[in-house]
């Protein structure tokens, strides 16, 4: 049953097979089994999530059930829950309970679904190894001393443990993709503003986007449905038509259901700095996607080098601003000792912030600093949008471009966490999409070997145009129906003996 | 050497809207601290702001009001600093791209000693829209500094100009004629002591005759008018007493003590904080079109100027009259709507500049709150127009009515006539009968007046109105008795 889709577990609920109590319960248990190793859940609390798998079940009585009702999420802890400890994977945070709803999250509560609990994240979702989090590293469920990527690492490794039926996420340079592809599960990070970011703690507001993290393309769909929509509390929510995410998956069956789909291969994503086992993994998909009836289009997105640089100047300069708020005054880590205002604020902030988030604030001001704003910031915005020029010309010829989505398997703990400018680079094949606002998705396709002899996880990159999602998710289903390595798991028996 | 003091003005008036200019949270003033500060006034994490529409009117309204360009695309800009009254660690600000570009204003300096009142365009640089910041309270709570998050995200429009007054007097001219004027227009209610127009002065000096401006000093938060011309004349003699022993004016702002009279520097140039301005990506551009101004130009007052243009060519006003009558919207109003109710214009602009604004000067009052609606003087003085009683008797009547609560019957103007006996006595045999006792009573003014002496027919009035206890139409006296004594 952890295995099972959401669709089935929908279906078993509405038949009665099992109660959202029930099903809520065996995932608490896993939970309580597992996370002790894992540390994949930041915060739990059993009789909330209980009372509302008890009204899920309510509603499945009385009939009122939408197809989430009743099914237990974990939530990334940067979403405000009432009554939930909301730390950002942040000491500052540590305290907070959050008195008010993030948009994602009243958009579940209203689907009826169940809220496991806040999971684990590098702090302020900066970083691509969750050890930024300063409630502790998360482990990779494929390899208990390897990360499982991040920001969202905690999602992540829940979902791969099948410590929930899903989970939420957020990426703002990767931090869905990447976490995905290291752990082996299907992500999507939607278009830039197709998700509410009301509530969601900011990190860099222009790029920050929520999106889901699940076994399958199917899995994303529905949660696309309840997860997107207009909300007038974000000015920069998009006000379109409600749609059906799941709506063509249907009719990817057949022999070659993706006959006339053109995926463009851009060469920069194939070049160096790319591990040679990804890159074996990624071309064999992609031969599987060409048996699908697919045809592939060489392309070059020729700024896509600048994102990098370009990402950590705009994501740090606003970083800088949006974590201003955290300065002791109103809530959040006061120091407890401290000899005037300015005195408050300096201790407070050393101490409440982790050197990942120092260094990005740091990095962030001075590229906002008199003298210096016109050739850092300014110089980024226009190469921004050059790098968004290129994927326009780019889906002239094509219309999903693929490659890789993050440059290597999950690496070990500790092994990057002393180079930052390394950590960045988990990041390269991913930025380029949040530049543009563009949605991008990783899917399981295939193992690679590790040098010490374990079997990693390798995601292939899905990038689409703007509101493209439901092509993107027909495509990823298409190729989910002819292969199996979204449904593999990870032996956790290991954990048991390493508790 | 004969110096040159050189002001401008920035100016922060609070937008009348419902809610702040970021969130739902009211804006009432004097509401118990922290109980108008929601999750955005706050800063809870997650919170993001959404711009309210009625303050983008409002800036609108007063880029119309002063013939300003109106920016088709303006942005809000992040600018950042730490203090305990900013939440955010940021003001929301319009900084590159405000949504008011250049405009004007015509102000009117008074006359002052032997130097005559005169008209002067001020030019204006700027009017952004940006949010408030809270209160920092000291003393109310034991051993620590409250914040007060109520006034968080008020939406304030910043009206700055150019560098073009040359005097207390035009600053304190100009000040005085943007606060009628975005009264007028209704976008601020002017309220001074509550903070809601608030004054930042750029004072510098320079030799009568030199170009280049000297080094300016910034008064800030300036909340009277009075406080503006002392501090204004304070820091002019302070910089030049200054540079004549010899020193220079380091840039500064200062902040002026009203109790002392004096400025005194805040903090330097260079210990100013670099604000990191960059445009706030939570926020879209603001987009003004066409038809936006449209809608909102059809919701506009007519303007003091054309106003007064108007009052001269329809009432026969001199322009003296037509300025004073639309100096502000609400002496306009009660002018409008007594010359609505019947009365003549000329009469009724004597009345609302003499007798009606001295009682309200005396009690300081405005004349919002006037105890006479504008109907009751009207009848006031259409009881003077048809000779029912005489301009002596109707200032008799309108102190009456002043004192007694203007919906009770007792304030009727005919029924105060009648209680008080004021009617005037227009029978002209009555009259002549008066007079007749008079003449002869008086031979000797009589002999006077006919030797010449022109000051015995006043006397002889003067008679004749005591004798009909004042109660003789004072026009018929006049006639009656000149025929008289030109008869005889």
């Amino acid at each position: 049953m952890i295995n099972s889709s959401l669709k089935k577990l929908s279906q078993m609920l509405a038949s009665k097979e099992i109660s959202s109590v029930e099903l809520t319960q065996m995932f608490l248990n896993r939970i309580a089994q597992y996370n002790p190793v894992i540390n994949a859940y930041i915060a739990l609390d059993s009789d909330k999530t209980l009372a509302q798998a008890s009204a899920a079940d309510v509603r499945i009585a009385n009939g009122t059930a939408e197809p989430l009702t009743g099914i237990p999420f974990a939530q990334k802890d940067i979403f405000c829950a009432k009554g939930w400890q909301t730390t950002c994977g942040s000491k500052m945070l540590a305290d907070f309970i959050a008195p008010y709803d993030a948009h994602v999250i009243t958009q579940f509560d209203t689907a009826g679904a169940v809220n496991l609990g806040k999971t684990n994240m590098d702090e302020f979702a900066m970083g691509s190894s969750n050890e930024t989090s300063y409630f502790g590293g998360v482990k990779n469920p494929w390899d208990f001393d390897r990360v499982p990527g991040g920001s969202s690492g905690g999602s992540a490794a829940a979902v791969a443990a099948r410590l929930c039926a899903a989970a939420t996420g957020t990426d703002t340079g990767g931090s869905i993709r990447q976490p995905a592809s290291l752990c082996g599960f299907t992500g999507l990070k939607p278009t830039y503003g197709l998700v509410s970011r009301y509530g969601m703690i900011a990190f860099a507001s222009s790029l920050d986007q929520a999106g889901p993290m699940a076994k399958s393309a199917e899995d994303c769909a529905l949660m696309m449905n309840v997860m997107t929509g207009f909300d007038e509390r974000d000015s920069t929510s998009l006000n379109r038509p409600k749609e059906d995410y799941t709506r063509g998956l249907n009719n990817m069956q057949g022999e070659q259901p993706l006959k006339g789909l053109r995926i463009g291969l851009p060469k920069e994503y194939f070049a160096d700095g790319l591990d040679a086992n990804v890159a074996k993994v990624v071309q064999e998909a992609i031969a599987e996607y060409r048996k699908l009836g697919a045809e592939t289009v060489n392309i070059s997105l020729p700024n896509s080098q600048l994102s990098i640089p370009v990402y950590y100047v705009l994501a740090p300069a606003e970083a800088s601003s949006n974590l201003s708020r955290y300065d002791g005054v109103r809530y959040g880590h006061r120091a407890a000792e401290y000899d005037d205002l300015m005195d408050m604020y300096m201790k407070s902030r050393a101490e409440g912030f982790g050197a990942e988030v120092k260094r990005r604030i740091l990095i962030g001001t001075y590229v906002l600093s008199a003298g210096y704003y016109d050739a850092y910031y300014l110089k980024a915005q226009q190469i921004r949008r050059l790098i968004a020029d290129d994927f326009t010309q780019a889906f002239k010829q094509c219309d999903v471009i693929m490659g890789p989505t993050a440059p290597s398997t999950a690496f070990k703990a500790g092994e990057k966490a002393d180079d930052p400018v390394a950590m960045y680079l988990q990041d390269v094949y991913t930025i380029a999409t949040n530049l543009a606002g563009l949605p991008g998705m990783s899917i399981p396709a295939g193992f690679s070997p590790s040098a010490d002899g374990k079997s990693l996880p390798v995601g292939l990159q899905l990038m689409g145009n703007y509101f493209d999602e439901a092509r993107m998710l027909d495509v990823a289903h298409a190729y989910q129906q002819v292969t199996d390595w979204h449904t593999r798991t990870p032996d956790l028996t290991a954990f048991e003996g390493n508790k | 050497m004969e110096w040159e003091v050189v002001i401008g003005l920035e100016t922060h008036t609070q937008l009348k809207t419902n809610t702040k200019i970021f969130s739902g949270a009211s804006i009432k003033y004097g509401a118990e601290p922290n109980t108008q500060a929601d999750e955005v006034s706050i800063a809870l994490p997650g919170v993001l702001p959404v711009l309210n529409k009625q303050a983008v009117e409002c800036a609108i309204k007063f880029g119309l009001a002063i013939n300003a360009e109106i920016a088709p695309r303006s942005v809000f800009s992040r600018k950042n600093y730490f203090y305990p009254d900013l939440p955010k660690g940021y003001q929301i600000s319009q900084f590159e791209l405000p949504v008011v570009g250049k405009g004007a204003v015509t102000i009117q300096v008074p006359a002052n000693g032997k130097n005559a009142a005169y008209e002067k365009v001020i030019n204006i640089t700027r009017a952004h829209l940006e949010e408030d910041a809270g209160k920092s309270l000291h003393g109310a709570v034991e051993g620590m500094s409250g914040i007060d998050l109520n006034r968080a995200g008020t939406p304030l429009l910043e009206i700055v100009t150019e560098p073009d007054m040359r005097s207390a007097a035009e600053a304190v001219a100009y000040a005085k004629k943007l606060h009628e004027l975005v009264q007028w227009i209704d976008i601020c209610d002017g309220n001074m002591q509550e903070g809601s127009f608030r004054c930042d002065v750029n004072v510098s000096v320079r030799p009568k005759g030199q170009e280049k401006f000297g080094t300016r000093r910034e008064i800030k938060n300036l909340n009277s008018f009075k406080f503006m011309t002392q501090a204004i004349e304070y820091e002019t003699r302070w910089q030049i007493e200054t540079l004549e022993d010899g020193g220079t004016i380091q840039q500064a702002t200062v902040l002026f003590n009203p109790d002392t009279g004096e400025t005194r520097a805040m903090r330097s140039k260079e210990e100013a904080n670099d604000y990191r301005y960059f445009p706030d990506p939570d926020l879209l551009p603001l987009e003004v079109t066409a038809a936006d101004k449209a809608r909102v130009q059809a919701t506009m007052p007519e303007l003091p100027q054309a106003m007064k243009t108007r009052f001269e060519a329809d009432y026969g006003l001199s322009a003296y009259d037509a300025a004073a009558l639309t100096a502000s919207r609400d002496i306009a109003d009660f002018f409008t709507a007594t010359v609505n109710a019947g009365a003549e214009a000329k009469p009724v602009a004597n009345w609302v500049m003499g007798a009606v604004s001295a009682k309200l000067n005396a009690e300081d009052r405005t004349i919002h709150d006037s105890p006479i609606a504008p109907a009751q003087l009207a009848q006031l003085l259409k009881r003077v127009a048809d000779n029912t009683i005489s301009n002596n008797a109707a200032k008799q009547v309108f102190e009456i009515m002043w004192i007694s609560d203007k919906s009770s019957a007792e304030s009727d103007v005919d029924a105060i006539i009648a209680a008080k006996g004021l009617k005037q006595e227009s029978d002209s045999g009555a009259i002549e009968a008066i007079i007749d006792e008079v003449l002869v009573a008086n031979q000797a003014m009589v002999e006077e007046f006919k030797a010449g002496k022109e000051k015995a027919f006043n006397a002889l009035i003067g008679q004749a109105m005591k004798a009909s206890k004042g109660k003789a139409n004072p026009a018929q006296v006049n006639e009656i008795l000149k025929k008289k004594l030109t008869a005889n």
